[in-house]
């Protein structure tokens, strides 16, 4: 299959107070169509900002990102965004948050009855549906989630960009939202890239896992290809060998050849030291 | 076996009640009771304090010099507007007699020229006070969202709202009046002189909180829903539409009620210092008059204007809560 994304040779500099810091070095990624990739490294290894090159909220220092061959120069909605902390609009219901989405992509094609009807369809998708006349602070964490899902759906996007979509929600409604997932997958075959931190997931949903290298000038390490069947059952797949092989070599890549433990111990050792000083500034 | 269960559970049923009545009690004594209490308390402590103090005018009014003072303000009011009304019935007599002589006598009507009563003076000064805050609010908060928007403008202003932030109002007040009679020359003039300087000061001072607020609003807004909006590809002024005004909403409305807050008292102080007719005037106007019942009547010109104040405040609450979709600052 040819790839219609093309994350090509991508570095990515920062200025900062310090002098400039190398973040990504030589990111290069291939992504065919309808096709399901997951990327996985440590905390602050550059994920999100591997992402943010692709949606076009950063620009990368050298290389580029080509999707349907033609370069990304500025965010789209043809590469929706589904945020870490859903992001939805607090002042409008979860269907004026999808409506805004779908008013400002279809506003010239779609009739205002379409219009409603691929607004309510996007939201049943997710099963949003009894609770579309919500807003946010009258939902649920798990809930939000699924409306920012729905919001990034109904663009009809060329490519689904998710940071962590289920980072802050408990595991029993993770469970439920990795499901709802793969359902909806299954039915609209959409090219998807998700940043996630849990191993269990990325095997359960990607058909590649992209495993990345510690910063600073993190780069991708290895790639896992997960040629599980599909439809997947998370049940099923609990006992099987081949999932159990894949988990294990994720699992090999994070703690063994990316170890970052004497990194966490330092930095728990300056904050003891930082908290030490500040309670003796309180003392005198 | 069953008995007992069930006396255990009118026990329960019982002593669910007797906390409910609690509850009930002490919610009652934090809504009603306590305020009702320091209400009496302070009346008390007046009252005593009162008939200690003597002044060059008499005694200090008590409460009930206050609340007669209060009843012979209403009075007062109801005779003047009688006055006027007899006015305009013999007016209007008087020019059917003259036409009835004569019909090609066209009638002269003139308006009724009393003395403003305190009710009048109130209105005014509410007038004022509005007026002032509602032409604030049109330049500042669309300056506010611009200064919020841009950084560079934001440098640009900062130095400018740092200085004349802590002004005073009324170190304005005599710029004010004399740039008002150099520039505002009209035979018929829409409105009062007077009025136009209280209003531009109540102006100048409602200003700096609503565009530091509005601004810091704006330039606040959280930058994931920035990402959105970006994603979305939503043009400039759609994005300031829907993201960018309704997000600072709750940030204009604490601006709005700071500056109505001060803006009240500092009317107040303004319409003594200029003469200009308004609650201000009165109390001023008592002040001068030095006679028996001056304190009491001043008394009850500051009990008006804090109730007044407490009103605004509570209207202003009362639209933040209705327009707001962030109901948690909307609190008291
Ligand atoms: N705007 C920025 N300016 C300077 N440095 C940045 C900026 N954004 C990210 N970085 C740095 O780049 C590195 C990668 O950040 P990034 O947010 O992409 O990590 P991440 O893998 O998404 O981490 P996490 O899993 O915690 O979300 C970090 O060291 C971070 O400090
Ligand atoms: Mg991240």
């Amino acid at each position: 299959m040819t790839p219609i994304l093309d994350i090509s040779h991508i570095d990515m500099v920062f200025p900062t107070p310090k002098g400039p810091f190398t973040a990504l070095k030589n990111v290069d990624l291939k992504i065919s169509k309808g096709e399901f990739v997951s990327l996985i490294g440590h905390s602050g290894c550059g994920k999100s900002t591997v992402l943010n090159i692709v949606a076009g909220l950063y620009q990368a220092t050298t290389g580029g990102v080509v999707l349907h061959g033609k370069e990304v120069k500025e965010p789209g909605p043809e590469r929706a965004v589904v945020f870490q902390n859903h992001s939805l609009l607090p002042w409008l219901t979860a269907y004026q948050n999808v409506e805004l989405a779908v008013k400002q992509v279809f506003g010239k094609t779609k009739t205002k009855s379409e219009t409603k009807e691929w607004i309510e369809h996007n939201l049943k998708l997710v099963h949003m549906d009894h609770a579309m006349h919500k807003r946010p602070d009258e939902i649920s964490g798990g809930m939000k989630q699924r409306v920012g899902i729905a919001r990034a759906l109904a663009m009809q996007p060329d490519i689904l960009l998710m940071d962590e979509p289920f980072g802050a929600l408990d595991a029993l409604t993770r469970a439920h939202m990795q499901d709802s997932l793969m359902e909806i997958q299954n039915e609209l075959k959409n090219t998807v890239i998700m940043i996630t931190h849990d191993v269990d997931e990325a095997v359960l949903l990607s058909d590649r896992i992209v495993m990345m290298t510690n910063g600073p000038a993190a780069t991708i390490g290895e790639i896992l290809e997960i040629n599980l069947e599909r439809p997947r059952d998370r049940l099923a797949l609990a006992e099987d060998s081949d999932y159990t092989h894949l988990r294990s070599e994720v699992l090999r890549f994070l703690y063994e050849k990316q170890r970052k433990v004497e990194n966490l111990a330092s930095v728990k050792k300056s904050k003891a030291k930082k908290r030490n000083d500040k309670n003796q500034h309180h003392a005198a | 076996m069953s008995n007992a269960a069930s006396i255990t559970e009118g026990r329960d049923i019982k002593l669910t009640a007797t906390s409910i009545l609690n509850a009930v009690f002490e919610h009652g004594v934090k809504v009603a009771l306590a305020p009702l209490l320091g209400i009496l308390a302070f009346l008390m402590i007046w009252s005593l304090a009162a008939q200690n103090i003597n002044t060059s005018l008499g005694q200090f009014p008590g409460p009930t010099d206050v609340w007669q003072q209060f009843g012979s303000l209403y009075n007062e009011h109801k005779a003047e507007r009688a006055k006027a009304t007899a006015f305009y019935e013999r007016q209007e007599k008087r020019n059917a007699a003259r036409v009835a002589k004569d019909p090609t006598y066209v009638p002269k009507i003139r308006a009724y020229t009393g003395k403003e009563t305190y009710f009048d003076q109130i209105v005014t000064s509410l007038i004022t006070v509005m007026s002032g805050f509602i032409l604030a609010a049109l330049v500042a908060i669309p300056l506010g969202i611009a200064v919020g928007l841009n950084s560079a403008l934001r440098s640009g202003f900062n130095p400018i709202i740092q200085i004349f932030k802590p002004v005073s109002p009324l170190a304005w007040l005599p710029l004010v009046t004399m740039v008002v009679s150099a520039v505002y020359v009209s035979n018929d003039p829409l409105v009062a002189k007077s009025f136009l300087n209280s209003m531009i000061t109540v102006t100048l001072c409602c200003l700096w909180p609503m565009l530091i607020n509005t601004s810091v609003g704006v330039a606040s807004l959280d930058k994931d829903l920035v990402n959105v909006s970006r994603v979305l590809r939503l043009p400039a002024l759609k994005h300031v539409q829907k993201i960018v005004l309704p997000a600072s909403v709750p940030m204009i409305f604490t601006g709005m009620r700071l500056s109505l807050g001060v803006a009240w008292m500092v009317l107040i102080a303004a319409e003594m210092l200029s003469q200009n007719p308004g609650l201000g005037k009165f109390v001023w106007d008592e002040f001068q008059n030095g006679s028996s019942n001056s304190l009491a009547r001043i008394m009850a010109a500051v009990i008006t204007i804090g109730f007044i104040g407490f009103l605004l405040d509570r209207g202003m609450l009362a639209l933040q809560r209705f327009a707001s979709w962030d109901k948690d600052s909307a609190a008291a």
